[in-house]
Parts: C-alpha cells; structure tokens; sequence
C-alpha cells in the first residue's frame, strides 16, 4: 500500500516538473537550421567560418530552396564547406569559384547560385575572376570571408592583411614600402555597373550576425530580380593563425580589422524590392 | 510584468570551447567546464538558472550546437477579489 502511494507521488512529482520544464518544442526559440548538416566541423575552435554556414543555412531553409541552391567551395579552408551545408555544391580551383558560379548559372539560370571564398582565394589568386564576374554582373552571390590572412596553408600574408600585421611572411608586421597597402577588394568592386548590392558585415558579436544574416538574404533573393551581381563580406577572425584565443581574436578583430574594413552598405539597390522579409517575391 | 524563463541545451560533444557563448551571454549563466568531451575539449556547462532564452549563445556558436527555449508567464489575473466593508482586508484569489 505504501509502496503505491509512493509510486503516485512520484509520478505526480515528476509531471510537476515536466511541467515546468522550459525545453519543450512549444517553446523552443532557436535550433540549428536543417541544411546545416550534424557533421561535426573541422574548424579551429572560435573561427568564425562556422557562423558563416550557419546563417547560409538558416536564410536557404527559411527562403524555403534548399533544392534550388547550387553553392561553390572555395580553396582555403572552407574547402570543405559541402560537408557542412546540405545542398547541391561543387569545388573550384583556388580562386575560380566565382567563375564556375558564373557557368553553373548560365546553365541553370532558375537556381540559386552562390560562390563561398576567402580573402587568398577570392583577392589574390582569384582577383581577375571575382573582378570581371563582378563587372558581367552576372546574378550570383558571392560570400566573401575576409579573415586577413591564408588561414589554410599556415598564416602567410593575403593582400588584405592589415599594415603592421604579422603573419609567417611578414614576421615583422606588413611594411607598405615592400608588401603594399592592404586591398579594400569590396570597395573596389561596388566601383562596378555589374554589381547590384554590395555589402560588409561582421559575425563577432550577436548583434552582427543578425545583420550578417539580412545581407545573406538580401543577397540569395535579389537574384530573383535578375539585376546583378550580389557581395557580401563577412570580416572574420582567424584565431589559430593570428596567435589568439577566440575571444582575443573577437576583441582584435574589433579594434584593429573594423576600423580599416567599417561595416555597412557600400551599394544598395535605388529601389529594394521587399528583400529584406522572409518570403519570395 | 511577463515572466520570461529561458533555458538551453548544448550538445556537449561537439563543442569545442571556444566561449564566445559565454562572453556573449548577457546573464553570465555560462563556463567552461573542467570535464572533457571525447574529443578532449573542455566543454561549455550552464552554471546559473538565469537564461532569458535572449539566444544571444546560439548567434555567435560557431558549431551551431545550441538550443534555446523560451517561456513567457502571462502575469496571472485574479479571478475574485472579496473585500470587507471597512475595506481594510482584501483576499485574492488566484488561478
Ligand atoms: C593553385 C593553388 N595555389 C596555391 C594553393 C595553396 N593554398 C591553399 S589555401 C590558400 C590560401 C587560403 O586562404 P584564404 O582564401 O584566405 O582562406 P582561409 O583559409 O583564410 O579561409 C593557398 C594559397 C593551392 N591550393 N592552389
Ligand atoms: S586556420 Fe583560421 S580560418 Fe582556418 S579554421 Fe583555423 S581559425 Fe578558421
Ligand atoms: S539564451 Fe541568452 S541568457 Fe540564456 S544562456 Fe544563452 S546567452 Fe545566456
Ligand atoms: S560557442 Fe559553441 S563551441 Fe564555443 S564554447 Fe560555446 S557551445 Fe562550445
Ligand atoms: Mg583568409
């Protein structure tokens, strides 16, 4: 008898607190989008290649087009990014994706496109591709991760490593008078007629990632329109290779990259189309 | 007021304790632990129950390992008030 009573009162209590559990479906807030795949990244922990994904993911699950998106990995270390995102992808050379984007699209003009590349890839050995696919305007996304440096390959100096920034070929900081000025690469193409928006966000912090995630969607649905080549940079750390913590690299990041890279739009369309909300024109 | 209770839930094995989540939590509710997953990173334990499910963790994650709940308690209405003549005892019932 007792046994039973028992038995209730711990089944009464045990309601108790499933009701009061706050991890049930009605109230769950955010979860990882279903196009970004459980495979576990191979990232450095901190690196913001990672946020970058996630927020391609969550604007093609929330644009609904997860079987009309065609994306291009870049050589760096996002070379792996077709692991991660679970779409339809392909590799290009070091520096070419925005050239085969400009195929893939040619061939299939009703697919979303997108080109995913990093600061060596995309502004030094790509410079000649990104710059005329920019110019034809051909109506693709290019994500460009502007972390300052060849992350992949060890930490060598890209053309956008900051003056006076160290890397394994510039041991004592980026000297001007023999390495040159950083290239402003995003600045340079929204100069281009082909080019229909052309933005820079950062995912440091996360009021950042919000607004990095509008650009991403910006970008995937101006394509619709047919009008243009679309440009995001995305600044982002490189804990491993500039020799800090994630969190350091964060706070650098903020103080040294945002300064000469300053976030926000450098070309907008004259008259956007509702883009900015989560369903189709 | 409402109410807002949040809560989350990582997945522990993935994480690679980089704590930006914990630095981005404007509740503190966050730490490393000292334990290890099996991948041998030291991994990122809730250690306060104060999370408003703001998602402000899952935003920066750069494994996407973070869910976030939240609950919103409607401020409750009483359904009688009885008071006595003089005015000076009020109950309050609520639901
Ligand atoms: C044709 C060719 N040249 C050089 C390389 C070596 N390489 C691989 S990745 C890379 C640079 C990657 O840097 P970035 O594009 O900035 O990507 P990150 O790793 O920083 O994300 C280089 C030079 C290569 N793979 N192929
Ligand atoms: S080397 Fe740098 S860019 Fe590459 S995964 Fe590590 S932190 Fe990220
Ligand atoms: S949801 Fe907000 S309050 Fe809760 S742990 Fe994450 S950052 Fe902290
Ligand atoms: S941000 Fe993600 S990976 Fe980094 S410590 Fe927090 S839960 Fe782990
Ligand atoms: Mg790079």
């Amino acid at each position: 008898m007792n046994e039973k009573r028992m038995l209730e009162e711990e089944k009464h209590f045990e309601t108790i607190i499933a009701e009061e559990s706050v991890c049930t479906n009605d109230n769950l807030v955010y979860e990882k989008p279903e196009t970004l795949t459980d495979t576990p990244m191979h990232y450095c922990p901190g690196c913001g290649h990672g946020v970058a994904h996630r927020l391609i993911a969550e604007v093609i699950d929330e644009l609904g087009i997860q079987d009309k998106t065609i994306g291009v990995a870049p050589v760096g270390c996002s070379v792996f990014a077709y692991n991660y995102l679970n779409i339809d992808m392909t590799e290009a050379a070091h520096g070419r994706a925005s050239a085969v984007a400009t195929g893939i699209k040619r061939v299939l003009p009703d697919k979303y496109v997108f080109s995913y590349q990093g600061d060596g890839d995309l502004a030094a050995i790509g410079t000649g591709e990104t710059i005329h696919t920019c110019n034809r305007g051909e109506n693709i996304l290019i994500i460009f991760i502007n972390n300052g440096i060849y992350g992949m390959t060890g930490g060598q100096m890209a053309p956008t490593t900051l003056i006076g920034m160290k890397s394994t070929t510039t041991p004592f900081g980026r000297e001007v008078e023999v390495m040159g000025n950083p290239l402003k690469i995003t600045e340079l193409i929204a100069q281009l007629p082909g080019v229909y928006y052309c933005t820079r966000v950062a995912v440091n912090t996360p009021n950042n990632v919000r607004k990095a995630k509008k650009a991403i969607l910006n970008g995937f649905k101006y394509q619709e329109l047919k009008k243009g080549l679309s440009f995001v940079e995305i600044v982002s750390n490189c804990p491993s290779n500039w020799k800090m913590t994630p969190l350091e690299s964060n706070k650098w990041l903020e103080e040294n990259m945002l300064p000469f890279y300053p976030l926000g739009d450098l070309k907008v369309p004259k008259n956007p189309p509702k883009a900015d909300k989560g369903e189709l024109i | 007021m409402a109410k807002v209770k949040g809560d989350i839930i990582i997945d522990i094995e993935k994480c690679k304790g980089c704590e930006l989540c914990a630095s981005a939590c404007p509740q503190d509710s966050l730490e490393l632990s000292r334990k290890i997953n099996s991948k041998g990173y030291h991994y990122i334990v809730k250690i306060e129950d104060n999370c408003t499910g703001c998602t402000n963790c899952a935003l920066v994650c750069p494994e996407g390992i973070i869910k976030v709940y939240r609950k919103t308690d409607k401020k409750k209405e009483p359904i009688a008030t009885i008071a006595n003549v003089t005015g000076d005892i009020t109950v309050t019932v609520q639901s």
